[in-house]
């Protein structure tokens, strides 16, 4: 997919997926139930992740990332395609299939109010993955196991008799992050992990997310929609639009030379705290909301609030490559570069 | 509601119009829990002119909200109670006008957008109903009329097609259209103040976009006092031009717009400033603030942030920091704020 971006890497990579389709139909009828569409959440992603490097996914709502994070774990079925952890096929196999392959590759929601059992101690949530996978860690030790884990994440060991609404937001992310890692996973899918944080306890987690991603060699899918906290986790950015990657490159390629009209839109419209630069970065105001993926625009999904657009984009459905004058792959039949994010010289 | 319709006028008796717009004075709010009474808001002072636009920063928990409410006079209550200080609207004290002097302040001169859209509009009734009333019971105007007026505003606030989707509902519209309603109808008796609690907070960053434009466009034309509650310091180096920071209860510094960015004067502004990802720079490890918001049931004595502050001494526990003046209209509340503003610190 990638060229440039593939070659950096001789390692095989961790997490690949291969045009990954997930549609939901929509039935109506409550003894014989018609389909009467879909809806296209993910329509045809390609993803490759290398130990240790971290993958940005950013989009609004109704992108298709939490679907597409759902989809990569295995807790969802692609309709077509094929995810691969560490090589081994994940999209058709069945549940009891999928159990040992999950031990590579582990979720962190985004809710840590709403992911964290309320009844179970957080000893127990974090042991929990061990109970399930019963062969990973003897019996008599998973209590030390536990403790080591939270450690880990910088929660005392003391605490594994607590429960759940003892904790703030921000520890209770990191007890989420401790299972996650319970397993010792290569990749972690970590989806919208610090967006309902406050800014500073947010750092604290992103930090403690980079400090064992060095520790560990993890490999991590960013899900996020602030581009910021994104800018500064990913190695690699994907942007989603409507269940498709519009845009994909380095940190650098998609911040400082963005390509799609729409990450330039995207951009541009996230806010920089620094006063001096008011009307002094390029404003692009978007007409509308985006379309509903039951129905999505023909062609460029992008081209009903797209300033670009001409007959062809309604026609022909732009595809994902670098193009004639490109340095990274931009789903655009008029790509050009435009620098949004930084003040206008 | 049929004994409350009638007409009022929308003057505010005792008025004088040379005195500032809205001026807040050492606001104290207490919520009556089980028996105790917690601090939400200790003494917040601020003022805001014509034409302004005064942004309130600060995390969950800060009081920023509870501030608002109290200066609308929406606060519940039980259990919150504002137990000391003034708020003068044309130097009449609000706090001291019966309920029905402040209801007439509410339409006419203080007008409010709320964050969730979805839960402040009532399902129920039309988003033309629900504009058409303020008119209906503030003005006494007919429902016929109402509804003329109604479409007007949705048109304002850039409602495309406002004839049809005046007898929308509201789950009839999207997040960014919602917002738009909200701001129409707090837009309706056309008030000198308006606050807005977080009105982009469950908004995606282009939608955003939109809705701070149109909010920045409309206090333009009408030369309204804004006063912006948001934890969102790039939302406020964009739209601002004084700043307040609050923290656990307490305005821990304000100033200018520039002033509170480029020259903080309190350690928990720098930090705050440090502490968030910037989309238009690559950094390095992120600045925590480490710790936690206190527990306002349990404040920490003298200052409230020395237990997560970088400059504090032993001082700082023990005497709580007055509010003093480093520079011409900029205050900070820390016993070292000359020394940070002059960067020695």
């Amino acid at each position: 997919m990638n060229a440039e971006l593939g070659q950096e890497h001789a390692a095989e990579p961790v997490l690949e997926a291969t045009d990954v389709v997930k549609h939901y139909p929509i039935q109506r009828g409550i003894v014989i139930k018609r389909t009467i569409g879909h809806v296209q959440a993910v329509d045809g992603v390609d993803l490759k992740l290398y130990p240790g490097k971290t993958i940005g996914v950013v989009g609004e709502s109704g992108s298709g990332k939490s679907t597409l994070a759902k989809v990569l774990v295995g807790l969802e079925r692609p309709t077509s395609g094929s995810v691969k952890v560490l090589g081994k096929e994940i999209g058709n196999l069945k549940d009891r299939h999928i159990r040992p392959v999950r031990r590579d590759i582990q979720l962190v929601f985004q809710d840590p109010y709403t992911s964290l059992n309320p009844r179970m101690t957080v000893g127990d949530i974090v042991a929990e993955p061990f109970a399930i996978h019963q062969d990973v860690v003897p019996k008599n030790q998973v209590g030390s196991e536990v403790k080591e884990l939270l450690d880990l994440v910088g929660l005392s060991p003391d605490h594994v008799n607590r429960y759940p609404h003892q904790f703030s937001g921000g520890q209770r992310q990191r007890i989420g992050i401790a299972r996650a890692l319970a397993l010792r996973p290569k990749v972690l899918v970590c989806d919208e992990p610090v967006s309902a944080l406050d800014v500073s306890i947010q750092g604290q987690v992103i930090n403690l997310l980079e400090r064992l991603q060095d520790e560990l060699g993890l490999a991590y899918v960013f899900i996020a929609h602030d581009l910021s906290v994104v800018r500064h986790i990913a190695d690699e950015v994907a942007v989603m639009y409507l269940g498709k990657v519009v845009e994909h490159g380095t940190g650098a390629e998609i911040y400082d030379h963005p390509r799609h009209p729409y990450t330039q839109a995207l951009l541009s419209a996230v806010p920089v705290p620094d006063p001096s630069l008011r009307g002094h970065r390029e404003e692009i105001i978007l007409q509308g909301d985006v379309p509903s993926p039951i129905d999505p625009p023909s062609g460029c999904r992008f081209r009903t609030r797209c300033w670009k657009a001409t007959e062809r984009c309604a026609e022909e459905v732009p595809s994902l490559d670098v193009g004639n004058h490109g340095t990274h792959p931009t789903a655009c039949f008029y790509a050009e570069e435009r620098d949004v994010t930084h003040a206008v010289k | 509601m049929a004994q409350t319709l009638r007409v009022v006028g929308d003057t505010l008796p005792g008025a004088d119009m040379n005195a500032p717009l809205l001026e807040v004075e050492d606001l104290q709010v207490e919520f009556a829990v089980r028996g105790s009474r917690i601090p939400a808001v200790r003494g917040a002072t601020f003022a805001v002119e014509q034409g302004q636009t005064l942004a309130i920063v600060g995390e969950s928990g800060s009081g920023k909200s509870v501030t608002s409410q109290a200066v609308m006079g929406i606060l519940d209550s039980p259990p919150g109670h504002i137990t000391g200080g003034e708020v003068r609207l044309h130097g009449v004290d609000l706090l001291q006008q019966d309920a029905e002097t402040r209801r007439t302040v509410r339409a006419n001169h203080i007008g409010m957008v709320f964050q969730d859209a979805l839960s402040a509009l009532n399902p129920l009734w039309s988003v033309g109903f629900q504009i058409g009333e303020l008119f209906r019971m503030h003005r006494g105007t007919s429902r016929k009329d109402a509804k003329l007026k109604a479409i007007e505003l949705l048109d304002l606030v850039g409602i495309p097609d406002a004839k049809n989707r005046v007898g929308q509902y509201p789950h009839q519209f999207s997040g960014g259209m919602r917002q738009r309603v909200m701001i129409a109808m707090a837009l309706a008796l056309d008030p000198e103040v308006l606050i807005a609690d977080e009105p982009t907070t469950a908004l995606d960053v282009t939608v955003q976009a939109q809705i701070m434009r149109l909010l920045r466009q409309i206090q333009e034309d009408r030369d309204m006092g804004l006063i912006l509650i948001t934890h969102d310091l790039g939302v406020v180096a964009d739209v601002a031009d004084e700043v307040a920071v609050m923290y656990a209860g307490r305005i821990m510094e304000q100033a200018g717009i520039h002033q509170i960015f480029e020259r903080p004067a309190n350690p928990y502004t720098k930090a705050l400033l440090k502490a968030i990802p910037r989309v238009d720079t690559l950094g390095q490890e992120l600045e925590v603030i480490s710790g936690l918001p206190p527990n306002p049931g349990a404040l920490p004595g003298g200052c409230s942030f020395h237990p997560r502050c970088w400059a504090a001494e032993d001082k700082c526990s023990i005497e709580d920091p007055p509010y003093e003046t480093v520079a011409t209209g900029h205050r900070s509340r820390c016993h070292f704020a000359e020394e940070v503003y002059r960067d020695e610190r």
